[in-house]
């Protein structure tokens, strides 16, 4: 889990982009000056130009502008079939969009990129490989060492051996995890990932993504359709409506979040329903 | 064809509709299979012997073993099987390979597909052993004729089950694998091959039975040697036991081919729960 230092860097963060914050973190920060950049952020921004997408005569998105800082956790709600898997995609590379650019780091996305790693709702594991054999699927050098690093990681070090029929929900998630984080990507995407898994679960996998985000400081879009979630793990959360973004709100709450029980975070989730 | 994932599925829901099977449940499953056969066998020899049944329509028990014992002794039952097993892995070999590499194209290749696929539907609807005459004019009896014979038949089951296989491999782990950047011949070796495995091994089996069938056919009509000559021969000098001897052997070379097909899926398949599972349990009856 995350320390206070966490917590002042991603205020920081916010408060970059909205009006300036409650002073007394400003009292904080000059008490431990030097502990913000303890967290590395290894991330990529990501900047969508005029981004329009349309399947046939159908617009999915349309002149769609995003801009998405290096290190941010974005969460993107929204009804379903508002387009959020077409946005994933296209960040992704995995499809052209119609219309405007999309850029990670810097550099424009025509076609797949190693960068950018997405996690879809299905764990997508190959059944006849191994665990191990799955996380290191790209078999870059080393992949064993690094297959095993990433699996200790997420906890799993030792299923490494274990065919992925005899996971759990949970657990091929988190290999799936594991899989995304080995080449250490600039920037990670989520297409609902925890959405099929209980509610217990699902929270063990909120804490595992937030720590692992923490660690590696990637960028992360995860889309979501429970609000909850977005505003229990995001630093910002945009809501997506007919083609465009009907809310961008930056969720300035302390890590580590309480859920639910929180009542600024209530009071967060009211205004997002609000415009879904 | 597409029975593969059929049998698959079934299994699977056999597997999860019964407990798993205890040590002393399995011993009585293995005794409860072999009742039957073997209380036959019993019922057979007390007829043959007792007169009711007649020994130049079928021979006793215990005559067959003792022929089984003197072609052994004598060196025919074991030159007539090499023989006719040697046919029949060529003809595999041969069919079975056309089969299956015809089916990987046409599987990863829309092209081929087009070229390939219309005209393999239509030939496997022929009873490939309707073209028996046409394939003696052509090759006589000699060895070319069995061996095609038999290539005919075990290519189709491999050629369909290898091209479903392939077709019906979900679409979103080779997304997956794209994601990932792995090229085409990763992507064959890692994603496509395998997905496609368990259609392939039920294709297999599939070929596995036409090669027998046909072979015995083929042997029975127009050979010199092998084990569907065997028992032509004997027929003709009415011994029966040699008879029912080579009807046995097949059998047997049949069970045979089954089993090693059985170990190759367990072997190959151990990923898959349902083939992991029902392999220990089959073994055993
Ligand atoms: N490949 C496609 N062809 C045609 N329509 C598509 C395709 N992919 C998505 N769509 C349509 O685009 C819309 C957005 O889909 P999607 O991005 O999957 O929504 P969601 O927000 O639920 O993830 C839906 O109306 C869907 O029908
Ligand atoms: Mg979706």
């Amino acid at each position: 889990m995350s320390e206070p230092a966490s917590d002042l860097r991603l205020r920081e963060r916010s408060v970059l982009r909205e009006s300036p914050g409650p002073t007394e973190r400003n009292v904080v920060r000059a008490l431990k000056p030097r502990k913000q950049e303890e967290r590395r952020v290894n991330g990529q921004a990501v900047l969508l130009e005029g981004l329009s997408k349309s399947f046939g005569r159908r617009h999915v998105l349309s002149r769609l502008n995003l801009e998405i800082p290096a290190g941010q956790l974005l969460a993107i709600v929204g009804r379903s079939g508002c387009g959020k898997s077409t946005l994933l995609r296209l960040i992704a590379g995995l499809d052209r969009s119609s219309s405007g650019t999309i850029s990670v780091g810097g550099a424009e996305v025509n076609s797949l990129q190693s960068n950018v790693r997405l996690l879809f709702q299905d764990a997508r594991l190959l059944p006849w490989h191994r665990v191990i054999s799955n996380v290191g699927i790209a078999r870059a050098k080393n992949w064993r060492d690094s297959a095993a690093a990433a699996l200790a990681d997420v906890g799993l070090a030792d299923r490494a051996n274990d065919w992925p029929a005899v996971l759990s929900g949970g657990q091929a998630q988190r290999v799936a995890l594991a899989r995304a984080l080995v080449s250490r990507p600039g920037v990670l995407l989520l297409d609902e990932p925890f959405g099929a898994l209980d509610a217990l679960t699902r929270t063990e996998m909120h804490r595992l993504l937030e720590r692992i985000w923490h660690e590696h400081g990637f960028t992360t879009v995860l889309i979501t359709h429970d609000v909850a979630e977005a505003v229990a793990l995001a630093d910002r959360v945009i809501v997506l409506r007919d083609g465009g973004i009907a809310l961008d709100i930056p969720i300035d709450l302390h890590r580590p979040r309480r859920g639910p029980a929180d009542t600024s975070a209530v009071a967060f989730q009211a205004r997002i329903l609000n415009e879904v | 064809m597409t029975v593969g994932s059929e049998t698959a599925r079934k299994k699977d829901v056999l597997m999860a509709i019964r407990p798993a099977q205890t040590r002393s449940a399995t011993a009585l499953t293995f005794i409860a299979s072999w009742a039957l056969p073997l209380g036959l066998l019993v019922v057979w020899e007390i007829a043959s012997r007792s007169g009711v049944l007649s020994t130049r329509l079928l021979p006793a028990p215990s005559a067959v073993a003792a022929a089984f014992a003197e072609s052994v002794r004598n060196g025919t039952l074991p030159t007539n099987a090499a023989i006719s097993t040697e046919r029949a892995l060529k003809g595999l070999a041969i069919g079975g390979g056309i089969g299956f590499v015809l089916g990987i194209f046409a599987g990863i290749s829309r092209l081929i597909e087009v070229v390939f696929d219309s005209s393999m539907q239509m030939l496997r609807n022929v009873p490939h052993l309707a073209i028996i005459p046409l394939v003696i004019l052509w090759f006589g009896i000699g060895e070319e004729a069995k061996i095609f014979l038999v290539a005919i038949g075990t290519a189709f089951p491999l050629y369909l089950n290898t091209f479903h296989g392939i077709r019906t491999i979900d679409v979103r782990l080779i997304e997956m694998a794209r994601v990932y950047g792995l090229g085409r011949l990763a992507l064959f070796w890692r994603v496509i091959l395998p997905g496609a495995l368990p259609s392939i091994l039920i294709g297999l089996r599939f070929s596995l039975g036409i090669m027998w069938l046909t072979l015995i056919v083929a042997e029975t009509i127009s050979s010199t040697s092998g084990i569907g000559y065997m028992t032509m021969n004997a027929r003709e000098f009415l011994q029966t036991d040699v008879v029912v001897l080579g009807v046995i052997v097949y059998a047997l070379l049949g069970k045979l081919a089954d089993t090693i097909t059985r170990l190759i899926e367990a072997r190959a398949l151990a990923w898959h729960p349902a083939y992991r599972l029902n392999a220990t349990r089959e073994a055993t009856s």
